[in-house]
């Protein structure tokens, strides 16, 4: 198994922390893994993306050009990934705020609505745990009980009980994927 | 899976692993790409526990002599920086070299020249593996190419640095430093004693304990044949770490008609690179220099036999090309591919300058 | 009395400190750092710090002090000796440790080092031979060379226009949260060198009792860059120096 994601969107939706969160669910399955983040001054308010790879096996390089997943959370990196998702591979995107939508027919696109779904829990610092969840759904590559564990690595023991929220969120994540 | 093994940033590994080894002080200055080391020791709060120093001096200048005394001390102390810092740091390195001293010091590279950029760069080996301050020095430059091997060289350049009383350097750039990887950090290792150092290292600074003779550590000796003498003294210490230490890791270089020699983060990404090659039946191997100085140079030689071409990738405009090039005593076709600036090839763009530059032209 | 009799131990009112070995001094007849060093060398020995005691030469005149003073010492870069210092003393709080350093050394190249190291108020002692120029290099300006003072950089005497003003740096390191004890001392007379022998054991003593950075400025003479006999140049010591450099304690707490 080798899992090649890119995440994209804006600085502040949580972008690196869904990679990281991922990524440490990985560990958590005993699975190799590398975290690339885009860094400096571009994350604060531009564009951020990073570079998760999940694998059975040692892996190679860090940084890549063409991915299995790309999961996009807004129109600029829609633009900048779309084309880099390997023919037979998956693209999720966000459809907040996308004005031209992706054309390709070689790749599996999923639109999900996550933007609007925050809006319904009322908790803007779910979305990121929600787009994973819809990940999740298309991609089982981890099990949400690992990605739990991964949560609870990732997170200082004062917001553990946050654990719960965020449960909530990878669960409501996976029901915005229509197949 | 124990609680030994993490995932962990390169910078923050550093941190950890220089804690781990029984590192007696840190003493840096902020400078992205590699805050992180700095930020994650005073996280740490090693005082607390090991009793280890963390200090954010006032400069890069400052730095290097806290660490330049530490290590006239006998003491296991380090320090990280990355490019504009390093350039300030030049002093001090030249400093220990003079004076012999054991330390640790840590460029996780950044584009230049100048202030330059921020994201990842190689353009420093000269700087490195040339010595980089004033006079003749050399300096043992270990270069990562994982989180893992940020953890292993911590120990690694702190043994070879007391074993030759030499400064190591841990060359790593900003990939290397900003990434996060599965680690296996090793067992806490206690500080060394002052007992230790007392009879493991007998020319510290550390007081007349029992009125033993003073010691004085000096880069200082205005007798030209004395200080001829002690050029001499550092000459033969390089060439014994020449022959002792040279360390390469050669992968898929049994069968193949062209070698990529690269180091770092260039070296995973070649990886791949090859990856892509074979599916399209380009047999690539790759060569990468772990010791930058020491340059591997037996290693090398022996994977260059019989290949068609040789390419070096690398992110500066020509400079590990010239050690390949003396390694392989310019007997096969060597080309190069480089990014500069800050940008990071990704693997095609490497797969496709082998073919235009090598593959296309030798067949 | 013969010869034999004035050296008996119980006859005898002066010795060299056992610390002072009997090098050759490279210092010019006159100059205040062999008295200095004598000092240095005195109150460590009857403190009983002789093996606690390192100390950070300068570069300057006084870049041998190691040759002459049987301690452990560190040999810094031009300015770098508080940053030296201030890595030894927290690697090793048991030791006395202290720079000495000349005027440039300490309040030009050496500025950032200086007032960090006094700022975050590390337990060391800094020596400050201030001698109001460049002695080891020739006789140039020092930030410390009074308005008028000729040099051989400023051999028309030195303009504030051109030059900037004189540097009394202690002022400014007395300002200082983490300097303990600041003082201004000089060495020209008997009663001088009393004084400041007692400023050095009080600064030691605060080191070692970790109560912060304590600074002993000595105004010095250096008759060879000033092109004075060692006479003249003490004279000229009184009537110029301590106006800008006045003597006693500018922080005592």
């Amino acid at each position: 198994m080798k899992e090649e994601i890119v995440i994209a969107g804006f600085g502040g939706q949580g972008v690196l922390s869904m990679g990281k969160i991922l990524a440490y669910s990985g560990l958590m399955e005993d699975k190799e893994v590398t975290w690339m983040p885009s860094y400096g001054p571009e994350q604060r308010g531009g564009t951020a993306n990073v570079t998760v790879i999940v694998s059975d096996e040692r892996i190679s390089s860090p940084i890549l050009n063409m991915y299995d997943t790309a999961v996009v959370l807004n129109q600029q990196s829609l633009d900048k990934f779309e084309k880099k998702v390997k023919p037979g591979g998956v693209l999720i995107y966000d459809g907040y705020g996308i004005n031209t939508p992706p054309t390709r027919t070689d790749i599996k696109i999923y639109r999900i609505e996550a933007t609007e779904a925050t809006i319904e829990i009322n908790n803007s610092k779910a979305f990121n745990m929600i787009v994973l969840g819809a990940y999740l759904k298309v991609k089982p590559i981890v099990t949400i009980e690992n990605v739990l564990k991964g949560l609870k690595k990732t997170l200082p023991e004062r917001h553990w009980h946050l654990i719960p929220m965020n449960e909530e969120a990878l669960k409501k994540g996976a029901t915005l994927i229509k197949e | 899976m124990n609680d030994k093994v993490t995932l962990m940033k390169g910078n923050e590994a550093l941190a950890v692993a220089a804690i781990r080894y029984g590192a007696d002080g840190y003493f840096g200055y902020p400078i992205t790409p590699q805050s992180e080391v700095l930020e994650k020791l005073e996280e740490e709060m090693p005082w607390e526990t090991t009793g280890m120093v963390v200090l954010q001096a006032e400069s890069e200048v400052a730095a290097i002599n806290m660490v330049y005394a530490g290590a006239s001390c006998g003491k296991t102390v380090l320090t990280s920086t990355s490019s504009p810092g390093f350039s300030l740091m030049q002093e001090g390195m030249s400093y220990m070299a003079a004076s012999e001293v054991p330390a640790l010091v840590i460029n996780v590279m950044r584009g230049g020249p100048g202030l330059g950029t921020i994201h990842p760069s190689q353009a420093d080996y000269f700087q490195a593996v040339k010595g980089g301050g004033h006079g003749d020095y050399r300096l043992i430059t270990l270069a990562p190419a994982s989180v893992q091997e940020m953890v292993d060289f911590v120990a690694l350049g702190w043994d070879l640095a007391f074993k030759y009383r030499a400064v190591s350097m841990i060359l790593a750039d900003g990939v290397i430093g900003q990434m996060m990887e599965k680690v296996v950090l090793p067992e806490q290792r206690p500080r060394h004693t002052e007992e230790w150092i007392r009879e493991n290292c007998p020319w510290a600074v550390n007081g007349r304990k029992g009125m033993r003779p003073k010691n004085i550590i000096t880069s200082l000796e205005l007798d030209d044949d004395k200080m001829e003498e002690n050029n001499h003294r550092f000459q033969a210490t390089y060439r014994e770490i020449e022959k002792n230490e040279q360390r390469c890791e050669l992968i898929n270089t049994d069968d193949c008609d062209y070698l990529i020699v690269a180091f770092g983060s260039m070296a995973r990404i070649s990886q791949k690179a090859m990856e892509l090659a074979a599916e399209e039946g380009i047999k690539v191997g790759i060569a990468r220099p772990i010791t930058l100085w020491p340059f591997p140079v037996d290693a090398i030689k022996k994977a260059a036999e019989g290949v068609k071409g040789i390419l070096s990738v690398e992110l500066s405009a020509g400079q590990l090309i010239e050690d390949v090039k003396l390694a392989t005593e310019c007997k096969y076709p060597v080309d190069i591919f480089y990014r500069l600036g800050g940008n990071v090839p990704a693997p095609d763009e490497i797969l496709t300058a082998l073919k235009e530059k090598l593959v296309n032209k030798l067949g | 009395m013969e010869l034999n009799d004035i050296i008996r131990p119980e006859n005898r009112v002066y010795k060299r400190p056992s610390l002072l070995n009997e090098a050759h001094m490279h210092y010019c007849p006159g100059c205040s750092h062999g008295v200095v060093h004598k000092l240095v060398a005195e109150v460590i020995e009857e403190m009983g710090l002789q093996e606690k005691a390192i100390g950070v030469s300068p570069v300057g005149c006084a870049v041998f002090a190691y040759n002459y003073i049987d301690i452990d010492w560190l040999e810094a870069a031009h300015g770098r000796a508080p940053a030296m210092a201030t890595a030894t003393k927290r690697l090793m709080p048991d030791k006395l440790v202290f720079t000495y350093q000349g005027d440039g050394d300490l309040s030009a190249i050496g500025t950032a080092e200086t007032i960090h190291a006094a700022n975050r108020g590390e337990n060391i002692v800094i020596i400050f031979i201030n001698n109001a120029i460049y002695g080891m290099t020739g006789g140039q300006m020092a930030p410390t060379t009074l308005l008028g003072q000729k040099t051989a950089t400023c051999p028309y005497g030195r303009r504030a226009d051109l030059n900037g003003y004189p540097l009394a740096i202690s002022n400014l390191l007395a300002q200082l949260d983490g300097t303990c004890y600041v003082t201004r001392q000089t060495v020209y007379s008997a009663a001088a060198v009393r004084k400041t022998k007692a400023a050095l054991k009080k600064a030691f003593q605060n080191s070692m009792d970790g109560k912060g950075c304590s600074v002993v400025e000595i105004v010095s003479t250096c008759n060879t860059g000033w092109k004075l006999s060692p006479v003249k140049a003490n004279e000229w010591l009184q009537e110029n120096m301590f106006a800008k450099y006045p003597l006693g304690d500018l922080k005592n707490e």
